[in-house]
């Protein structure tokens, strides 16, 4: 009997040596160029701010970097959180709208509609962007039709205006809004919503007390998967913005073009810092099995 | 795979051999599932694992089929010990209670599966004898998805059948269908057995499933094997009292042993006597419960003459008439406070009594049957 | 009931999805914008990015551009690649994560989470910095930017290819193992069929998200020039029009292949059906 036990103990060990094995190309794949490089942007964050790319980096614990960067570009840093806010809270009621009615009222058409809201992803979002400084152009049509209904002065713009940077981040990452919300309302069996429309006066108060609460899941992923991605985004900013509405993106980038590495690396590290705190918070309320 | 076949080929020409299972035991972390069972099952019959859920039956299923390894003990088939084999190396085929049909195959190759696995390579014949003995010979080239619940599950039984296992292991193949089309795959389960020749194990808990299509059943509970033999055996004498109420219902009654005469055993119950035929006495103790199937209880009015008097306690009183068409079922409460319950059939004979109406119960002294004491009077009833 | 709250129940019932195509539509404007300004003649004045004249040119001379031929290629050749080595590692990674217990499993869930939620200028500069760092600065080009699109199609792939694994019966491999399967073969006979359409959803995901990427590539790309930097440059100086056939082609063709694949398996089903 010992022995036959010994195997079947055997066996599960190694079972157990397999899912090692299996996840670690990828694990080692992402630990190596994406956990390691933000090591390495701390330290850039920390060089001497004389340095460039001819003269190279000196790494001299210089925390003033931070003090600095912080200084310079606190307001731009509230702007970029400000837009991509407000972009986000747009992209959950438009995003919540186009879910719901996937998950359940399109029936033979779900798979096609699902199709459709990730088609946009097959054109390059430059390209997508480009078109939509086209729309918005002040001789554009929407200005026009606009004007003629007077909801906007003769001089009005929307283009090179925070609206414009506000609706092209949330015309960007609105797919990624929609699909954590389509995969945790699809969860929901259909009875409990059937139920709740029983239960409650008007639909709208069922709606809030039992298919909101259901679908917070999907509302935190998509919101964690919106607002961080747009945060530093720049395109929009660049695109449709003018110089007023520069976001901590565009800073960034600037910077490395420069090479500025020390202060591109400083606000970059700042901008991960309040990340990091949000993904923390939303971790403590319902660990990471929910994220993946 | 040469020793599957090996062993098929033994089976067919040889018989197929008893499944014999000596003290397996299978303990998980938390719990012990099966408490060293000992079981053989005969070759060729219809064998039931009958029981409520948790208490075992699937976890012991699974062991024989391969899918979960036993902590100790020992699984034979015949003289071959097979308790740590793989699944794919035992000549035992199950049929799932999900059905677990391969959804990107169709029904034709489904049930082809096994026999491929195996190195047959003309499977075609074997393939559409199967599909006629289960009647799907028109959808042989459909998907899983397309079946109704009934469908599906008769081609897990094709593609189960169709390898001639020793031994066929049903894991509650029937509770995900409605009643109609469940009684009917019942008689059909256990006309194909009949046919085909073959050991079937059935798991379930629905004890009159297991009456219906078993030859022998063994009640299972807690990981335990409660008692085990033919339907009417189990039902007519239970031996504990988690059987008694598990199978069909039973009046338990609270009784003092007075001693033995002659074939009898002597008890006092509630102020009165009674007798049980010794065979059907299973108490050591100087008390017991006395257990009378509440078919077996014939009531009159208070005072008046009873049809086949026996033993006979009076001063009851009707507290709940249900008409159920075939039968009348009453709730009759005694002197100390017990209600007792009575199904009396719908002869024409009498008609209904009322609620209130005084009467006395009786029974003759061999339906009665004997239980000890210590165990649990309320185990084995399903809660509604 | 009259005819208004006849009206009026129809309306609430259909409000929803109504709402939900008009949202659907938004999202389609400028695509038909791109698909439309590739048959624009911009040749009057090269800066105007407004539709001027209609011409079949673009569409006819696609490989005009300077140097945007040798960008979409480098681009489809690293989105290829880069695609390759991303859905096998993540496949792997999936079915360590689905079918495996192992210690730091919520750490690993993490490292998976955070490439998708974190901003690309960040992915993209902390990468820099690891590979100026590391001494490489001077060899930045086609292999850091296939190292940075693996990177970031990883987590990609790992969550499509999880979702679909996580949603298979495990009772179909045991029941296949009880029909004489040995482990390699129900592996390949049943577990990899029924997992495939998620590794193939993975595949296409990750192609167009390497395709399309910008800012990380940008960062990294030394003197490479892929598509997206292309039309960033350009969109500088005046975007050549054949930017947009490019874009308008690549989408269809996207398309194409995965309306085709659901329209395939509308008719099987139906022909079965019958």
């Amino acid at each position: 009997m010992a022995t036959l036990d010994d195997v079947a103990h055997g066996a599960n060990a190694k079972r157990k040596l397999t899912g090692y094995w299996l996840i670690l190309p990828g694990a080692v794949w992402l630990a190596v160029f994406f956990v390691v490089p933000f090591f390495s942007l701390i330290s850039a964050s920390l060089y001497d701010p004389s340095g460039s790319v001819e003269a190279g980096y000196s790494m001299t614990w210089h925390i003033q970097n931070f003090a600095d960067a912080f200084d310079q570009y606190k307001a731009t840093l509230g702007r970029s959180l400000l837009y991509s806010g407000v972009a986000t809270a747009v992209c959950l009621v438009l995003g919540y709208v186009l879910a719901y009615a996937i998950a359940f009222k399109a029936g033979r058409w779900k798979n096609l509609m699902l199709i459709l809201v990730i088609a946009p992803f097959f054109t390059s979002f430059l390209l997508r962007t480009l078109s939509w400084k086209l729309i918005l152009a002040d001789d554009g049509f929407v200005v026009d039709a606009l004007q003629t209904v007077h909801l906007m002065g003769d001089d009005g713009r929307l283009l090179n205006t925070q609206f414009a940077v506000i609706a092209g981040l949330t015309y960007n990452f609105l797919p990624f809004m929609v699909l954590p919300l389509y995969a945790s309302l699809e969860k929901i069996d259909l009875r409990l919503i059937e139920a709740s429309s029983d239960l409650y006066a008007s639909p709208i108060r069922g709606f809030f007390k039992v298919t909101w609460p259901l679908s917070m899941p999907g509302i935190v992923a998509g919101t964690l998967l919106t607002f961080i991605p747009a945060a530093g985004d720049f395109i929009n900013a660049e695109l449709l913005g003018s110089p007023n509405e520069r976001m901590v993106g565009n800073e960034i980038q600037s910077l490395f073009d420069i090479g500025d590495y020390a202060a591109a690396g400083a606000l970059s590290v700042m901008l991960m810092a309040i990340i990091v705190a949000l993904v923390i918070v939303f971790i403590r309320r319902s660990g990471t099995e929910e994220l993946v | 795979m040469r020793s599957v076949d090996s062993a098929v080929e033994e089976s067919a020409t040889a018989g197929s051999r008893s499944l014999r299972l000596s003290q397996l035991t299978k303990e998980f972390a938390a719990f012990t599932a099966v408490k060293a069972l000992d079981l053989e099952v005969p070759q060729g019959s219809f064998f039931a694992l009958l029981g409520p859920s948790g208490c075992g039956k699937t976890t012991t299923l699974r062991m024989v089929a391969g899918l979960e390894t036993p902590t100790s003990g020992t699984i034979h088939l015949g003289d071959k010990e097979v308790t740590y084999e793989k699944p794919y190396k035992r000549p035992v085929n199950t049929v799932f209670q999900n059905y677990a049909l391969f959804p990107h195959l169709d029904i034709s190759k489904n049930v082809a599966f096994g026999l491929q696995r195996r190195g047959i390579k003309e499977v075609k014949k074997q393939v559409d004898e199967m599909l006629e003995l289960v009647e799907l010979t028109s959808q042989a080239h459909k998907k899983p998805a397309q079946m109704s619940g009934g469908q599906q599950q008769r081609v897990a039984l094709a593609r189960a059948l169709i390898n001639k296992p020793e031994v066929l292991l049903l894991d509650e193949p029937l509770g995900a269908l409605d009643l109609k089309l469940r009684r009917s795959m019942q008689l059909e389960l256990k006309r194909i057995q009949t046919e085909v020749g073959l050991t079937f194990v059935h798991v379930t808990h629905d004890q009159e499933e297991a009456m219906t299509m078993a030859d022998t059943i063994a009640v299972m509970n807690q990981g335990v094997i409660e008692q085990m033999g033919a339907p009417s055996e189990l039902y007519e004498n239970p031996r504990t009292t988690f059987v008694a109420n598990f199978l069909g219902q039973s009046n338990l009654i609270a009784a003092e042993i007075q001693g033995r005469e002659g074939g009898q055993v002597k008890v006092r119950v509630q102020g009165a006597l009674a007798s049980i035929p010794a065979e059907r006495a299973h108490s050591e103790s100087g008390s017991g419960w006395l257990g009378i199937r509440p078919e077996k209880v014939l009531l009159a009015e208070a005072g008046q003459q009873i049809d086949a008097p026996g033993d006979v306690i009076t001063g009851g009183y009707i507290t709940d008439v249900s008409f159920v068409g075939v039968s009348t079922q009453y709730m009759v409460k005694m002197p100390w406070g017990q209600e007792l319950m009575v199904f009396e059939q719908n002869t024409g004979s009498r008609r209904m009594l009322s609620t209130g109406t005084k009467v006395d119960i009786s029974w003759r002294p061999e339906y009665a049957f004997l239980l000890d004491a210590s165990q649990d009077a309320s185990a084995g009833i399903e809660d509604e | 009931m009259n005819r208004f709250t006849a009206l009026r129940r129809w309306l609430g019932e259909h409000l929803v999805l109504g709402l939900g195509i008009l949202v659907l539509v938004y999202t389609f404007v400028p695509i038909v914008v791109v698909a439309l300004m590739s048959f624009n003649d911009s040749s009057r004045s090269r800066n105007l990015y407004k539709f001027q004249e209609f011409t079949w040119n673009n569409w006819r001379h696609p490989w005009e551009p300077n140097g945007m031929k040798e960008s979409v290629i480098l681009s489809i050749e690293i989105a290829f690649l880069a695609t390759l080595i991303a859905t096998i590692l993540g496949t792997l990674a999936a079915f360590a994560l689905v079918r495996h217990r192992f210690k730091g499993r919520s750490a690993a869930n993490l490292i998976i989470f955070l490439p998708m939620a974190s901003p690309e200028i960040v992915m993209g500069s902390s990468l820099l910095a690891l590979f100026v760092s590391s001494g490489f600065s001077g060899q930045l080009g086609f292999m850091t930017i296939f190292i940075a699109h693996v990177m970031f199609c990883l987590s990609f792939v790992i969550v499509t290819v999880k979702a679909r694994l996580g949603g298979l019966d495990d009772n179909l491999e045991q029941a296949a193992m009880d029909l004489y399967a040995t482990e390699s073969q129900t592996f390949w006979r049943v577990t990899f069929p029924l997992v495939l359409p998620g590794i193939i959803a993975a595949a296409l995901l990750s192609f167009s998200l390497s395709f399309d990427d910008f800012i990380i590539t940008n960062l990294n790309a030394g003197q490479e020039v892929t598509f997206p930097m292309f039309v960033w440059g350009a969109s500088q100086r005046g975007v050549p029009m054949q930017v947009n056939v490019i874009g308008t082609a690549m989408f269809v063709i996207a398309i194409a292949i995965v309306l085709g694949n659901e329209l395939f398996r509308r008719r099987q089903e139906k022909a079965l059906a019958a």
